[in-house]
């Protein structure tokens, strides 16, 4: 983000202005498009939303292509005399099927990608996701481990109404919590998503998919990130009050990373347990 | 009734009280037409400034106006507003002003219920507006109202509830009043298939609202006695189902979406003939396409919902289905380039509307394919791409179309001709600044933004501020749009309109003179083939 250094807005405005007007690479890091993401699903997904949108651009460039033609050629100011044919069977088959071919061209790869994402077998971990009003809860149902996540202090005074602290001093403002979700790489997680109180949807763009948690219900979804990293994301379904102030942060880590990390985590669960001290709200999930 | 008494009857009529008790009392679909009309556009006004509010605060990242739950009812109450009050009576009051006057009648079939139909909506719009100063706030758990979240509404909740029942009434009466005056009304010789698009979609429109609007008045009702009277319909913890919520109300939900979008077919279908100077092309075809999109209307709703965790069957089918309907609107939308194709054209304001129209609801149309692709869809779902396509089809669909007919129709209306000059202004200050408003709003959403948040991390902050932009300078190109009709309608200026009005216009609305008589046919025209738009179909 190189023009949100800048602190004048106006002279951002007549930048962006400027810029507008330049297409494809100037923009690259405004985040113009949809990301790859970091899991062989996301990267199927981006694919497909390239296909789609291509498919959309092409027929946008014929028809917008045709009306613009027909606006400057057949002007009544141009001297054209209008036709008075106003029918023709074959050429209304023929829109009807072309466009059934290209949506069939779409059907295939996008049932293909589905079916890929609704298959949750063969985990090699499951991580329960629940939404409350307004953090996460994480359970590690493999290894004990269960942690709440809310948003991080400096996001949160922040972002409090006219609280004058600039959005822009604050690292990954809205998007940082005290505690991350820690995955490894390489694994086949399976996330079961669902909430204690209203409607949730948990979504980090990376992973290439959200998923609604819903109070009742317990949602199926996997993920199998490839890159380690630090990967975002918030609350996608309107939850309340504060449903833009209860992000996801992921962190994928090497296996061995991933072991130290777990290690360390039950001998601090097994600590709390010795001192009596479980937070009553974890206790309330089991 | 003979022919005598009806006219004793209708002289009778003429002498209609003056001042407010015309107006409280009126049984005149002209009447009525305008009382849609003018509400309509004050509705337009109100949801706008909401919007601006929006706006305002995602201007910059951070909070500066608004606490998050103010902003949450203004989203809340932006979309009913716009939804129900200016959306939604526009379509009503172009249907009483030119429904009897296309097909050659002397009113609506039912003239009382006409006017409680209208009359219901500022009681209803009063009570919604009403609970911004309540305890607790307005409604703040979005338009679509799920529970659980929308059961934690305040004092707001029971007003939200019946002001949404009494919309519904007032839809379903003016819809029954459609079909009755179309089916039982005609001149002689006005065959179903001489009726001009606009009446056509409309019935097709009143048929959806008579099959929807009841669903949402269930979904509603069962919200209302989970909150109030302990029943359990939505609450997992009881035994019901909160998803079931969702499917009941998209079921009235994507019909919805159709209500707010086929009379716009219809005003689209009018206004280009008219200003290409030739017939529409696929008469016959715009009538099926219209049909097959309200059937595929009804087994596409759980689009809405893709991410609810439905099974893979039900995602493939509703994944199908939805894509299903870019066939019948793609008919639509190459037909309307083929009656351009060779025509004469000219572009006074309507016709300027008219394809402008078609070109960006072609761009929400597109964003809609997209989203009908699920894999695609688990990205796009609940973020600004979202906000971006419901406003490309729905502002630069709907509203558009509005502005189009209001263009088209002011003439025949008031008997003079608007201020050309400045409705290409609004036109052009429209087009431009509504897509800096939305066409950001996609990058917006592919680049991870979630809907309905007060708040955004500042990679998210040029797009914001370039869309308020936009946002403002299209709310204050409106006020033109309110000045034009104000100087046609109270300062009653402007060259006066012949019965005509337009070089290419055809269709029975033009052989009665411009301001139309207070009562439109009194007697059945005869029906001339060549003075109709689509006489010559059935040949």
């Amino acid at each position: 983000m190189t023009f949100s250094k800048q602190k004048n807005p106006w002279r951002k405005i007549a930048l962006m202005s400027a810029i507008l007007g330049l297409p494809g690479a100037a923009m690259a890091d405004w985040g113009l498009n949809l990301t790859k993401g970091v899991t062989p699903y996301s990267n199927t997904v981006y694919d497909l939303h390239m296909l789609i949108l291509g498919v959309c651009v092409v027929v946008g460039i014929v028809v917008f292509g045709l009306i613009f033609y027909s606006v400057i050629a057949f002007r009544k100011s141009a001297g054209a005399k209008a036709a008075q044919w106003h029918e023709s069977t074959k050429v209304e088959i023929l829109w009807t099927l072309v466009p059934f071919l290209i949506l069939i061209g779409m059907a295939v790869p996008a049932t293909h990608a589905l079916i890929m994402m609704e298959n949750v077998s063969n985990a090699d971990m499951t991580i329960k996701v629940t939404g409350y009003q307004w953090k996460w809860h994480y359970q590690y149902l493999d290894d004990g481990i269960n942690f709440f996540s809310t948003l991080e202090s400096g996001s949160n005074m922040a972002r409090q109404l006219k609280s004058g602290v600039d959005p822009k001093t604050v690292p990954n403002y809205l998007l940082e919590v005290d505690n991350h979700l820690v995955v490894p790489v390489g694994k086949k997680i399976r996330f079961l998503t669902t909430a204690g109180d209203v409607i949730h949807a948990w979504w980090v763009p990376a992973l290439g998919w959200k998923r609604d948690a819903i109070p009742g219900y317990i949602n199926e979804s996997w993920a199998e990130i490839q890159t380690p990293g630090t990967y975002r994301g918030q609350c996608a379904e309107l939850c309340g009050k504060d449903h833009g102030f209860m992000p996801i942060v992921v962190d994928a880590l090497s296996a061995e990373d991933y072991a130290a990390w777990v290690t360390k985590m039950k001998a601090a669960t097994q600590h709390a347990d010795a001192g009596a001290a479980v937070p009553a709200a974890a206790v309330a999930q089991q | 009734m003979s022919e005598a008494a009806t006219h004793h009857e209708h002289d009778h009529h003429d002498h209609h009280p003056s001042g407010i008790t015309r107006w409280l009392t009126t049984t005149n679909h002209k009447d009525i037409g305008s009382m849609y009309l003018i509400f309509s556009l004050i509705m337009f006004f109100i949801g706008g400034s909401m919007a601006m509010v929006i706006r305002a605060e995602l201007f910059q990242p951070g909070l500066q106006f608004v606490d998050p739950q103010f902003f949450n009812s203004m989203t809340t109450m932006h979309a009913l507003v716009m939804i129900f009050g200016a959306v939604m009576p526009a379509w009503t009051g172009f249907a009483n002003w030119m429904i009897p006057m296309m097909i050659g009648a002397p009113d609506m079939a039912l003239p009382r219920l006409n006017n409680w139909s209208f009359w219901i909506l500022p009681f209803a719009f009063t009570l919604l507006l009403s609970t911004v100063f309540m305890p607790g706030g307005g409604p703040a758990g979005g338009w679509t109202m799920y529970p659980p979240l929308v059961l934690q509404t305040g004092q707001a909740f029971p007003f939200l509830i019946f002001a949404v029942h009494f919309m519904g009434a007032s839809s379903i009466a003016g819809a029954i009043n459609i079909i009755a005056t179309v089916f039982n009304m005609r001149a002689p010789g006005m065959t179903l298939m001489k009726l001009p698009l606009f009446v056509w979609t409309w019935i097709i429109t009143a048929f959806l609202l008579i099959a929807s609007i009841p669903v949402l008045a269930g979904a509603v009702t069962m919200l209302l006695t989970d909150k109030f009277f302990g029943t359990a319909f939505f609450s997992a913890a009881g035994g019901g189902d909160p998803v079931m919520f969702q499917h009941i109300f998209w079921f009235f939900g994507h019909p919805e979406v159709y209500i707010l979008i086929l009379p716009a077919f219809g005003i689209v279908s009018a206004i280009i003939p008219t200003f290409a100077r030739k017939p529409l092309f696929g008469y016959a075809s715009m009538v099926y396409a219209s049909a097959a999109i309200a059937f595929l209307s009804f087994i596409v709703w759980a689009h809405h919902m893709f991410t609810v965790g439905m099974p893979l069957g039900g995602l493939i089918f509703f994944m199908y289905a939805t894509m299903l309907i870019a066939i019948p609107t793609g008919v639509k939308v190459f037909n309307w380039v083929a009656t351009m194709w060779r025509g004469s054209m000219t572009f006074e304001t309507p016709m300027l509307f008219a394809v402008g129209f078609v070109i960006l609801f072609t761009i929400g149309g597109f964003s809609g394919l997209m989203l009908a692709i699920v894999p695609a869809d688990f990205q796009y779902h609940d973020t600004y791409f979202v906000v971006a396509h419901f406003h490309y089809v729905l502002v630069t669909g709907a509203i558009f179309s509005i502005m189009a007919a209001v263009y088209y129709w002011l003439p025949k209306w008031t008997g003079r001709m608007y201020n050309e000059t400045l409705g290409k202004v609004h036109f052009w200050l429209s087009t431009i600044t509504v897509n800096i408003l939305f066409f950001p709003q996609h990058f917006l959403g592919l680049a991870g933004m979630p809907r309905r948040i007060p708040d955004y991390n500042v990679a998210f902050a040029d797009f914001n501020m370039i869309s308020s932009i936009g946002g403002f300078a299209f709310g204050i190109s409106q006020l033109l749009f309110a000045w034009i009709i104000i100087d046609v309608c109270f300062f009653k200026r402007g060259q006066k309109a012949s019965a005509g009005v337009w070089e290419g216009a055809r269709g029975l609305e033009w052989t009665l003179p411009s301001p139309a008589p207070y009562h439109s046919f009194s007697t059945p025209p005869k029906i001339d083939d060549k003075m109709l738009a689509h006489g010559d179909v059935t040949h």
